[in-house]
């Protein structure tokens, strides 16, 4: 049996998923001053006189790092950046130990300036005199080369609790997304370490001696042992939680839009065959722009409680909630205080919502339930509006081959998924707002909990190889290894899928179940003079977000 | 935090699988090394710059500035109309105001693509440049156009398209015709009958480094800006007077490139040549655009930039002084020298002989032009290449007065007529005929 956890800002989901489907669902208040207890209250309350053996994953998704980063609550971080010819490293500061320095690496890899070690020792030893204990040290093109990234580390001689390379973080070219990604990894890494030890020492004391997984913002998993060298990748794991809950729903072979409608905000997300498109570059949290791969979202402020007035003549949905509906004794008029005048959602409580309306019908001279309508309709309006806005941003990134231009691949949703508190009542005017096919998802209360429970392990490789200097190399994996003229795009693909493997079973993936695919080969001639003297091969290669095998039919029980 | 000072547009469209053959300059790899620099500093990720994806031009869009023989299709590749459409896509987006400046960094080049089309040369099939103008002149109305061109070769296609239109102001920045291809723009290449002036050529000797370039963009290409007063700036933008580039022979650098970028505020740049393409142009470019977009890019250095290593001589910067001073003294008289030049001709003609390289093509060229009085006269262009096609090709300017108008349509309707193929180009109307002789 798996658990499923996802700690979202007003309730937190759990399931216990057996064989035969869900087995139990239990909801409980999240304390987002005490996460702690808020996680362990959930898992007690799904396990209670459960055999302890028979748990064999327990998968968690928290607001642990998202709420540390955006509430600013950081460990003080050292940051050592070797910027070279280019922009000035010094635009990217994150922090007030943010130290730029000597060293430059050009785009094949190769040194144009060494490191200084005498200015790395003086760093190192400012740092520790002002009590820092976590260090991030990002090089350019880093990914090309490691080398000024590992001699800069040894220079630090241990003398750190924890060290962030930004070779390690990501196989993708973006010099000022590592730096900020090593700074988030360092700056939240003690959190998330006595966070999860604790849930682990707890849970072993209760008996329970399941690994525990950790959900990513890409919808994929990964084991705590290998969330320790990359916590930032837990940030925003909630709206991930959902899409993958609502994948077993979708079709196997269309483009879907999936909209997650709660009380706030409506999070928008497309699926392709079930599969979720990835954000190109990584996720954006507060001012941080980072490399962390997560799943392409939007969230607009539309929701069910989105305060409804009128401004300067014109009537407004959103982007403030006030409170609950009046029907359920808030303090302004909701979206789904129309719901209810029209009759959609039978609340006793008709008449406050109607009472509410009043003065509205009277502004626009329409009748009560024609103003309802109105307000259900500029509603899913918006909505429609930044769904088509999303897909359209989805399409229009940009294509850097002829083929590609020509080819001219365009998503284009054929149904539409929601789920969140008040999306069933909005099912039918949205059906015609998009006029689109719109499927409430089944159990959709614990969806967000269903998907964290189910989700696959996901990682990315990203092998580059330069046969004029005879290397093939991934130094986000730590490979390097020496290659003769004749590689070909076919061997370099092999070594990546190789790689992919042993990292996807390293963080916790079951390796029957690896949906692996290949996201970019490139293969140049490199020809200086008049001669071709090489040939520079790029191979990007993932494990496809999804669900785990044999549990995608029982999400639907 | 970053953020543009001016909102930037980039096309970037490396065509990564288009090449002219494998080890020509002009291949695959040729944008690698910059799109690695580019997307390694984040450029993209700046706030105020923005990528947009290339649109294609349409088959009209090419017939309104070339006579392609035999037509639009043999004379281009995919790869030709995304990037035209790249620089349509910046040039729409500038004018429609969605960015302030756009630079257009796309292959195939195009600056040496004349207005018959027979093949290729100097790797350029089409103009992109003159399409993209011609596109926004159409759908804007915009009328004053200046294009820059800055790289190492003359833009003798460009020079060509523009030589009779006293619109468009086309200045050349380059390394001496007597020591590289094309072995054209001198400084008595100055415009035709009908539009003396609005060519200038600036050829500047070998080894001419950062002084000299900037020296004649400030006391030359400046004030002639500020005297024109285009409703755009078009900056032709290729990257080959860099001390690195292996088939040139100049000393210039990305600080240079920047700099003279800063100076110049092109509305649009559009890549042209550079074949440097691990030494300079990751840096030249990732410099453009900083300057584009007015942001600090005195930290953009090649890895082997010496400054004093390329420094110019004496000899070069007072040769290069006496350059500007003829040029700057030959605009300054454009209008009577423009007076001396039309005489007493009604028709003035102009016969030449042209080699495409690329292509290995040779074409003879008789033309005739109108010198109007009241427009910039109806053009007509007798063509044969080695390929063996014989072609008229007539163009019927935008301003053209009624009476040219009439005698272009009346160049065109010559009967019996014994061409392959007759054009016509009428401007005023957006209208382009053709017609093939049919095959006995």
């Amino acid at each position: 049996m798996i658990i499923g956890l996802d700690v979202g800002g007003t309730h937190t989901d759990v399931v216990l998923i057996g064989d035969q489907g869900i087995e139990r669902e239990a909801k409980v208040i999240t304390d987002h001053a005490d996460l702690f207890n808020t996680v362990l209250t959930g898992l007690e309350k799904v396990t209670q006189g459960i055999d302890h053996q028979k748990i064999n994953r327990v998968v968690l998704s928290t607001t642990l790092t998202t709420n540390a980063i955006v509430q600013n609550k950081l460990a003080p971080v050292g940051m050592i950046v070797a910027g070279g010819p280019g922009i000035d490293p010094a635009y990217y500061r994150t922090n007030s130990h943010y130290c730029c320095v000597k060293g430059s690496i050009d785009h094949r890899g190769r040194e144009t300036e060494p490191v200084n070690h005498s200015e790395i020792k003086q760093i190192r030893d400012q740092f520790q005199k002002n009590g820092i204990r976590y260090v991030g040290i990002v090089s350019k093109f880093s990914v090309r080369n490691p080398q000024h990234e590992l001699t800069i580390n040894e220079i630090l001689d241990n003398g750190f609790d924890k060290v962030f390379m930004g070779h390690r973080i990501s196989g993708k070219l973006n010099f000022p997304r590592r730096i900020t990604t090593a700074f988030i990894n360092a700056a939240v890494y003690p959190i998330h370490k006595d966070f999860f030890e604790a849930v682990k020492r707890s849970l072993k004391k209760k008996g329970f001696t399941m690994p525990i997984h950790i959900l990513k913002a890409d919808g994929g998993t990964m084991s705590f042992d290998s969330s320790v060298d990359h916590p930032g990748q837990t940030i925003l794991s909630g709206p991930a939680a959902s899409v993958m809950g609502s994948i077993a729903f979708a079709s196997r072979n269309e483009e879907n839009l999936v909209l997650d409608i709660g009380g706030t905000t409506t999070d928008m997300a497309v699926l392709i065959n079930r599969v979720p498109v990835l954000n190109p570059l990584g996720i954006q949290l507060d001012c941080y722009k980072s490399i962390i791969r997560s799943l392409a979202t939007q969230s607009i402020g539309i929701g069910g409680d989105s305060h409804v007035r009128i401004e300067n003549g014109e009537l407004k949905v959103g982007p403030e909630r006030r409170g609950p509906a009046l029907a359920y004794g808030g303090p302004a008029l909701t979206p789904t205080d129309a719901l209810v005048a029209l009759g959609i959602i039978p609340e006793l409580n008709k008449d406050a919502s109607i009472q509410g309306l009043k003065s509205l019908s009277e502004t626009l001279t329409l009748s009560i339930e024609q103003t309802a309508q109105k307000i259900v309709d500029q509603t899913c309006n918006e909505i429609v509006k930044n769904a088509h806005k999303m897909v359209r941003e989805i399409n229009s990134k940009p294509v850097y081959t002829v083929h590609e231009v020509y080819e001219d691949y365009m998503v284009k949703p054929k149904k539409v998924l929601v789920m969140g508190g008040p999306a069933r009542h909005f099912a039918q005017n949205l059906e015609r707002h998009f006029n689109l096919k719109v499927k409430v998802v089944p159990r959709w209360s614990v969806a967000n909990a269903i998907g964290a429970a189910l989700a696959r392990t996901t990682c990315e490789v990203t092998l580059f190889v330069d046969t004029e200097q005879g290397t093939a190399s991934a130094p986000e994996e730590n490979f390097s290894q020496k290659v003769s003229q004749h590689f070909s795009k076919e061997d370099a693909i092999k070594i990546a899928y190789d790689l992919l493997r042993k990292k996807a079973v390293r963080q916790g993936a079951d390796p029957q179940d690896l949906d692996m695919e290949v996201l970019e080969d490139l293969e140049f001639n490199m020809v200086r003079g008049f001669y071709t003297t090489g040939k520079n091969i790029r191979i990007k290669v993932q494990v496809k977000p999804g669900l785990i095998h044999g549990y995608d039919q029982i999400s639907k029980s | 935090m970053l953020c543009a000072k001016h909102k930037t547009g980039l096309v970037f469209f490396p065509a990564f699988d288009w090449a002219i053959s494998p080890t020509h300059p002009e291949r695959e790899e040729r944008l690698l090394y910059t799109q690695d620099q580019v997307f390694e500093e984040g450029i993209l990720d700046i706030e105020g710059i923005e990528e947009y994806r290339p649109d294609l031009v349409n088959v009209k869009d090419v017939q309104r500035v070339h006579f392609c023989v035999p037509s639009v299709w043999d004379v281009m590749t995919e790869s030709h109309f995304i990037s035209a459409g790249g620089a349509k896509t910046i040039g729409m987006a500038v004018m429609d105001k969605r960015i302030e400046r756009g630079f257009a960094l796309v292959r195939p080049p195009g600056h040496h693509a004349m207005r018959v089309v027979h093949g290729a040369r100097g790797f350029c099939n089409v103009n992109i440049e003159a399409i993209m103008i011609e596109v926004l002149r159409k759908a804007y109305g915009i009328n004053k156009v200046a294009i820059v061109d800055t790289d190492c070769h003359h833009g003798d296609g460009t020079q060509d398209i523009y030589w009779h239109d006293p619109n468009t102001l086309f200045i050349s920045i380059h390394q001496d015709g007597r020591t590289l291809y094309p072995g054209s723009g001198f400084m008595q290449e100055f415009g035709g009958p009908t539009a003396l002036g609005t060519t200038l050529n600036i050829p500047l000797p070998p080894k001419t480094s950062e002084e000299g370039f900037l020296y004649v963009t400030e006391n030359v290409v400046l004030p002639i800006l500020e005297e024109f007063k285009p409703d755009i700036i078009v900056n032709s933008a290729g990257q080959d007077n860099h001390y690195s580039d292996p088939i040139t022979n100049m000393n210039f650098s990305a600080q240079g490139y920047a700099k003279l970028t800063s100076l110049l505020k092109p509305d649009i740049a559009v890549l042209e040549g550079g074949y440097s393409i691990e030494g300079a142009l990751p840096y030249v470019n990732v410099g453009i655009i900083l300057a584009m977009a007015g942001i600090d890019y005195s930290k953009v250095k090649e890895p082997d930039y010496n400054p004093d290593r390329i420094r110019q001589s004496k000899d070069i910067t007072s040769y290069i002084e006496k350059t500007a001073e003829t040029v700057l003294s030959l605009w300054d008289q454009r209008v009577s020298i423009g007076e001396k030049f039309r005489g007493k001709d009604k028709i003035a003609e102009r016969s030449r002989r042209l080699f495409y390289d690329t292509d290995n093509i040779s074409e003879n060229q008789n033309e005739s032009l109108m010198v109007c009085p009241d427009c910039s006269g109806v053009l007509k262009i007798d063509s044969t290449s080695s390929r063996g096609k014989h072609i008229l090709a007539v163009h019927i300017p935008r301003d053209a007065c009624q009476a040219c108008k009439e005698r272009g349509y009346e160049w065109y309707d010559v009967k019996p007529h014994g061409f392959d193929i007759k054009f016509l180009q009428d401007r005023p109307q957006d209208k382009y005929l053709e017609d093939h002789k049919e095959k006995k």
